[in-house]
């Protein structure tokens, strides 16, 4: 019969997670502020341009506003706490 | 995510083939059901028709229209598990249950925690022969690692940096290098798409000590300590950052051969210039270790030959200019360009930096620029406000000066240089305070 070894774990030690609830729903966009978060990657501001235009063609009655960061893959105050204070909701993307 | 703990609903919409690494992050944020829809990769050179398709096309995911999945995402009742979110603890036990050598060799690989070629088996005993190498404390965490920026950091301690030097087949003497290298805080293993890796360089007595090769093939694998220390570095990082898995915690496209090891000592002693650790304040006799993130290109030549300047600007020019170059050259290299006159580092880093041109069209149409550069220069941030202003077909600067660096090591058999991507940033640790 084979020896029995006993080795170490390598891995590191994770951190404890937290769980966080999602927001309430409206039941409908109409009427409603939607912002749409440009993440500023590349030609990710086309993406949300069209996104924008599809909003305005078939659900005419949800307001789009486009928003961008200061900068990509930084988190900015200033803007979430604009979209907290004068939105409903909120698109983010897109990357790659 | 903080959105959502705002009260906004909200929808992150990503490319498919991020899907998995997309729904870990959300797990291990403690929001397992944060909505995301996906669009097909990629954005990058897509027309507006053809982005427009997307959003009008189906989720490669969910198989379901993609304008579906948003506004439900945004309006559809939330469950029960929906408003519990999910809190869980994670442990990784010290010690794995018994098993034969074949059966826990299989384990290692199966659970991505090597770098698949074949490892040394962390018993207790290989593991207390390596901690032998440091007076530090088993026990005393080492560094906070995660592979990017929007993951969550793991602890790793030198009990765990031991286990995987093991692992790489490093002996205890090394210790001390691979326990600075991970208390830089730089994990060689990050997530990016550009497959980055890191390179490590190694200055001081340290070098000797350990029979480090700064000679010979000093970037090659020729020499036992150079490649299980930088085994071990990759390791260490893979395990300490809790995984390095493609789709989930790695997405680089192409890959990166240094990701296998990557560490080489400078070769002070016959270098003309001050060694690397002395010009960032260091004494000669501290023994340091320095790394370098990047990796991705690598563009060589030799001499300084007749048209040695020609020969620069065109490597220069073909650098990703969102990761500024790490010079590694020869000493026979290095001592010609000190006869010429550059008879500091600090002189030819100037001479690069001012030779480093692009037309502004050609610097700004890089992905990485547009992505990450573009939006400070719009905010009026300098020196990328000015480059922005700068005409289609005017020349701008790739780097700033303090980015460019300069190491010097090879055997004398051939007067050759190496241009790598390597973003400095900083991190030079201390090996002496990790004996």
């Amino acid at each position: 019969m084979a020896e029995l070894l006993t080795v170490h774990d390598p891995r590191g030690y994770p951190p404890k997670v937290t769980g966080k609830r999602l927001a309430q729903r409206p039941q409908s966009l109409d009427g409603k502020t939607l912002y749409l978060v440009d993440c500023l990657f590349d030609n990710s501001e086309v993406f949300m341009d069209q996104l924008r235009r599809w909003f305005a063609e078939h659900l005419p009655a949800v307001n789009t506003k486009t928003i961008k960061p200061r900068e990509s893959w930084v988190d900015d105050p200033h803007m979430r706490a604009k979209i907290e204070k004068d939105g409903d909701a909120a698109i983010l993307g897109v990357g790659l | 995510m903080s959105l959502e703990q705002a009260g906004v609903p909200s929808v992150a919409v990503h490319t498919h083939v991020f899907a998995r690494l997309a729904q870990a992050t959300a797990r291990a944020a403690g929001m397992p059901r944060t909505r995301q829809a996906y669009v097909p990769q990629p954005i990058v050179d897509q027309t507006p028709e053809q982005l427009r398709a997307y959003i009008e096309g189906h989720d490669p995911v969910s198989k379901r229209p993609f304008m579906q999945e948003l506004i439900e995402g945004l309006t559809k009742s939330l469950d029960d598990e929906d408003l519990k979110g999910l809190t869980f603890e994670r442990s990784t036990p010290r010690l794995l249950a018994p098993d034969t050598e074949d059966n826990l060799q299989k384990l290692f690989v199966e659970n991505n925690w090597t770098d698949f070629l074949p490892v040394i088996l962390p018993t207790e005993e290989r593991v207390a022969a390596m901690l032998k190498g440091t007076s530090r404390k088993p026990d005393e965490v080492v560094a906070r690692l995660r592979p990017a920026a929007f993951r969550e950091f793991w602890e790793i301690t030198v009990e765990k940096v031991a286990v995987n030097a093991v692992m790489a087949g490093a002996k205890p003497e090394y210790l001390p290098v691979i326990l600075a290298l991970i208390a830089s805080g730089q994990t060689a293993r990050s997530s990016s798409t550009t497959s980055f890796a890191v390179l490590g360089v190694v200055n001081g007595p340290i070098r000797d000590e350990i029979g480090m090769n700064s000679g010979i093939g000093a970037m090659g694998p020729y020499n036992h300590a150079n490649a299980t220390i930088g085994r071990a570095y990759n390791l260490a990082s893979i395990n300490g950052q809790g995984g390095s898995v493609p789709g989930e915690s790695y997405m680089g496209s192409l890959g990166n051969w240094y990701n296998y090891s990557a560490v080489f000592p400078e070769a002070e002693e016959r270098s003309p210039w001050q060694p690397f650790h002395v010009q960032k304040g260091f004494k000669p006799t501290d023994s340091t270790v320095s790394v370098f993130f990047g990796g991705w290109y690598t563009n060589a030549g030799y001499g300084p030959r007749a048209t040695w300047q020609e020969k620069f600007r065109h490597c220069l020019a073909a650098s990703e200019h969102h990761n500024p170059p790490l010079l590694v050259i020869d000493p026979i290299a290095a001592r010609l360009f000190h006869k010429m006159g550059f008879d500091t580092k600090e002189k030819l880093i100037r001479w690069l930096h001012d030779n480093a041109q692009l037309p502004a069209r050609e610097f700004w149409d890089n992905q990485w620029i547009q992505t990450l550069v573009k939006p400070l220069a719009e905010a009026g941030v300098e020196p990328w406000a000015s480059k922005l202003k700068a005409d289609p077909d005017e020349l701008v600067t790739m780097f700033d000066e303090q980015d460019i660096h300069i190491v010097v090591t090879g055997g004398e058999t051939q007067g050759a240089w190496k241009l790598f991507g390597g973003s400095w940033r900083g991190k030079i640790v201390s090996v002496d305070e990790w004996r």
